[in-house]
């Protein structure tokens, strides 16, 4: 038996041991962990599996041992994920730390830093929010005005960040300032990273359109943060910043899409996929009776299967190179839009009622279609926003040339 | 299932890049066009694409093959499609072949495979008799008679009609002219007594031809395949044929885009690249976008074909993914094509018509994107 065989006999076994029952069904939004220092646990099953997947360093499978993670390589780390999807486990954790802020520490961060902050991401210990855009700085995001200033070896941070998800639960924040106001806008930027339970820190909830706030404006005023807690050179934040973007978008790109099966990812009533719901509601039997949605929802299923295997494809190619690339922004851009089509669709197929907003009349599960059908219309603006990925892939990915600099010329 | 092509692969698809460029360009094209060849391909390049082996990349090595698998042909063809080359190898190859591989009795793939192979052999698919690709429509008949069959009825869009020795002609043994029962496939001799051969001009200057049968008499061991049920063995062939349309389009949609970037890049007006224009670079983009899926379904589809795992019904799944996606995008990208190359799009001597051309025919052949979705969603149950 290969080394990998016996990986995956044991990974097998040890999951069925230590995966409880009902972390093998569809994730409820209100069962997700993200643990922190007030980490909550709806259901007890969930704390147990965290618990032991972080003990294994599987919520971070291809970090190294040493700093808590699981030290898999990517062929170990495939088939783990592919074993836990056997079993339709639950994520044990999700995490802005693993998805965002791990991967660019293993990069920038100093061997203190690094050991300071991943253990405790992978025990799911400290929740961080990302401190990105500001009022003033949505796609133009260098245009930052967030000030960072030193006095000995401490920064005294002033300013105010927008849209920061679930800043009033997160413990730290890792965040963007302006060191320097007197060089151009990119390379006067630095990345730095703080706690939230510091003093001079305000957060206030925005309500969406969809009715929840999932967002906060976060507030500094007089800050006081170590110099050491810097990560990376000082004014070169900005590199660090659009790496993070990166795992950002390739995160992003992945939401519910990746599986393929269901069409909303978990869910399994009579609402889980786009076609299922539109001949219930119709009453129709063995075809959809209403042939213009009929086709678009074939050509949104065929997208759908084309956009999946083009994410397996960027896997097995990043496999033999180097992590996420300017193609992040093209699996990010289509899956947002496709995840914008699935919810236009699913508001077609449940008629009047996808239409309600509260109370009775509905089920639950067609008010929450209507809420995160308004909840996707942030997917083509969040992390950058579809316009801004379709620069990305116009200049670096298709070496088109920038109208800003000719202009300059 | 890899997505990823093999090292195998990858030469097979460079050498197959170099030939093309080198031996057989869009000029090539061009040139049977203007000079209204009587075969519509150059038996030149035939013959030395049938040298490097093209002909007999997915037929097994019993029957003269080399057994590279789809994925070979797959790579072949989408390097065919980057300078439009017209020759037999969707009639001859990726149909008739893979017809009498999947179909033919063992005396039948013993007589025509290694004649396939080797080139001495042209053999053509005859199926459609509508407008639409509709390929359980079958009007055409076949009754037995005298030990053998009497074939009558017309074929519409046969492809490489005029040159084929051989016509594998799909007609009704039974049943009602839409029914899926009742499908019988035959093999004719093109010099048949009753067969009418008519070639016709297409947009894309390949070649297809009008087939007209009148009281056409074949021996019993004409028949390819099961008597009365050849459909589900046809719509298998038909399905491998679609994959390997794809690729061929994959090709033809890259080398566009290439083209278009190079404009892009080129072309000044107001003194500045038209290519820093952000409503050509966000069409671009998009293009780009698009031509990354098809790359990935082609690549799963082939790969499919080749994966002995795989059911019937994910191969029609993807086949049916791949020919809807892959139309549609040529469409796309063909149009840009014209419209980002501007007042020059439009000029015969540029040759970025040529692909508009090929991008209606390939769209239509073997099933649009719409026949492709609607097939999708019944075999989705939907």
């Amino acid at each position: 038996m290969s080394e990998l065989e016996e990986f995956q006999q044991h990974t097998r076994a040890w999951l069925q041991e230590n995966c409880p029952e009902s972390m093998r069904t569809a994730m409820v939004p209100e069962e997700i962990v993200w643990g922190g220092r007030n980490a909550t646990f709806k259901n007890p099953d969930s704390q147990l599996w965290l618990q032991r997947m972080a003990e294994k360093g599987w919520t971070c499978p291809t970090w190294p041992t040493e700093y808590g993670g699981g030290g898999l390589n990517k062929e170990q780390a495939i088939i783990l994920s592919r074993e836990l999807s056997r079993i339709n486990a639950r994520p044990a954790l999700t995490s802005f730390g693993i998805s965002m802020l791990g991967p660019v520490l293993l990069e920038y961060g100093t061997q203190q830093q690094i050991m300071e902050h991943m253990p405790k991401i992978v025990r799911g210990e400290i929740r961080w929010c990302q401190g990105y855009s500001e009022p003033g700085s949505g796609s133009d995001l260098a245009s930052l005005a967030t000030k960072a200033e030193l006095h000995g070896d401490v920064y005294t941070i002033n300013g105010c960040k927008v849209w920061t998800s679930y800043a009033d639960l997160a413990d730290w924040i890792f965040c963007l300032v302006r060191t320097d106001s007197d060089v151009p806008k990119h390379v006067g930027i630095s990345f730095i990273l703080f706690d939230m339970a510091s003093e001079g820190i305000s957060t206030k909830p925005i309500q969406l359109i969809s009715g929840s706030s999932p967002f906060c404006e976060t507030f500094f005023d007089d800050v006081k943060v170590p110099a050491k807690n810097l990560v990376g050179r000082l004014n070169e934040g900005w590199t660090i910043a659009k790496r993070l973007l990166q795992h950002e978008r390739t995160m992003i790109s992945s939401f519910g899409l990746v599986s393929g099966q269901t069409d909303r990812g978990g869910t399994t009533s009579i609402v889980s996929t786009v076609e299922g719901a539109a001949m219930h509601y119709r009453g129709d039997t063995g075809k959809l009776s209403d042939a213009v949605l009929r086709d678009q929802i074939a050509q949104f299923k065929i997208d759908s299967a084309a956009f999946a295997y083009t994410s397996e494809r960027s896997v097995e190619e990043s496999e033999q190179g180097q992590g996420p690339n300017a193609t992040s922004s093209m699996l990010k851009n289509y899956g947002c839009e496709l995840n914008k089509r699935r919810y236009e669709l699913l508001m077609q197929a449940l008629g009047s009622q996808g239409l309600g907003w509260a109370g009775d009349g509905f089920e639950d599960a067609e008010l929450q279609v209507t809420r995160e059908w308004l909840r996707s219309k942030a997917n083509s603006i969040e992390g950058g926003t579809s316009e801004v990925q379709l620069n990305v892939i116009a200049k670096r990915v298709l070496g088109l040339p920038d109208m800003l600099s000719m202009n300059k010329k | 299932m890899t997505l990823v092509l093999s090292e195998e692969q990858q030469l097979l698809k460079d050498s197959a890049k170099n030939f093309c460029q080198q031996v057989s360009p869009i000029g090539n094209l061009r040139k049977l066009r203007d000079t209204k060849d009587a075969d519509g391909f150059d038996r030149k390049i035939w013959a030395q694409m049938i040298e490097l082996g093209w002909a007999g990349m997915a037929v097994p090595e019993a029957y003269g093959g080399f057994d590279f698998g789809y994925a070979g042909l797959g790579v072949v063809l989408e390097e065919t499609g980057r300078t439009l080359v017209n020759s037999p190898l969707i009639s001859t190859v990726l149909l008739a072949a893979t017809a009498i591989t999947e179909l033919g009795s063992e005396e039948q793939k013993q007589a025509l495979l290694p004649k396939i192979v080797s080139g001495e052999l042209l053999v053509a698919l005859a199926l459609d008799e509508h407008t639409t690709h509709s390929p359980s429509h079958i009007a055409t008949t076949a009754e037995a008679a005298d030990a053998g069959y009497v074939l009558n009825g017309v074929k519409t869009f046969v492809l490489d009609g005029h040159v084929a020795e051989k016509l594998i002609v799909v007609a009704r043994t039974s049943g009602d002219t839409d029914s899926e029962d009742g499908i019988s496939l035959f093999l004719v001799d093109a010099d048949s007594e009753g067969v009418k051969v008519t070639r016709t001009w297409m947009v894309d200057s390949r070649n297809a031809a009008k087939l007209e049968l009148t009281k056409v008499r074949v021996a019993a061991d004409a028949l390819l395949g099961q008597i009365d049920c050849g459909f589900n063995g046809l719509d298998r062939v038909l399905d491998i044929a679609r994959i390997g349309l794809a690729a061929e389009m994959l090709g033809s949609i890259q080398e566009v885009f290439d083209r278009i970037l190079l404009y892009l890049k080129q072309r000044e007006q107001f003194g500045v690249l038209i290519g820093s224009f952000q409503g050509l670079q966000h069409r671009a983009a998009t293009m780009y976008s698009e031509i990354e899926l098809c790359k990935s379904v082609v690549r799963a589809a082939l790969s499919a074909l080749d994966d002995p795992k795989k059911s019937r019904a994910d191969i029609a799944e993807l086949a049916s993914i791949a020919k809807s996606k892959l139309s549609e995008v040529f469409f796309l990208v063909s149009n840009e094509g014209i419209q980002m190359h501007g007042g020059i799009g439009m000029t015969d001597e540029f040759d970025i018509g040529f692909f508009i051309k090929r991008a209606r025919v390939a769209q239509q052949f073997l099933g649009d994107a719409s026949f492709h979705r609607d097939r999708y969603a019944t075999l989705n149950s939907f």
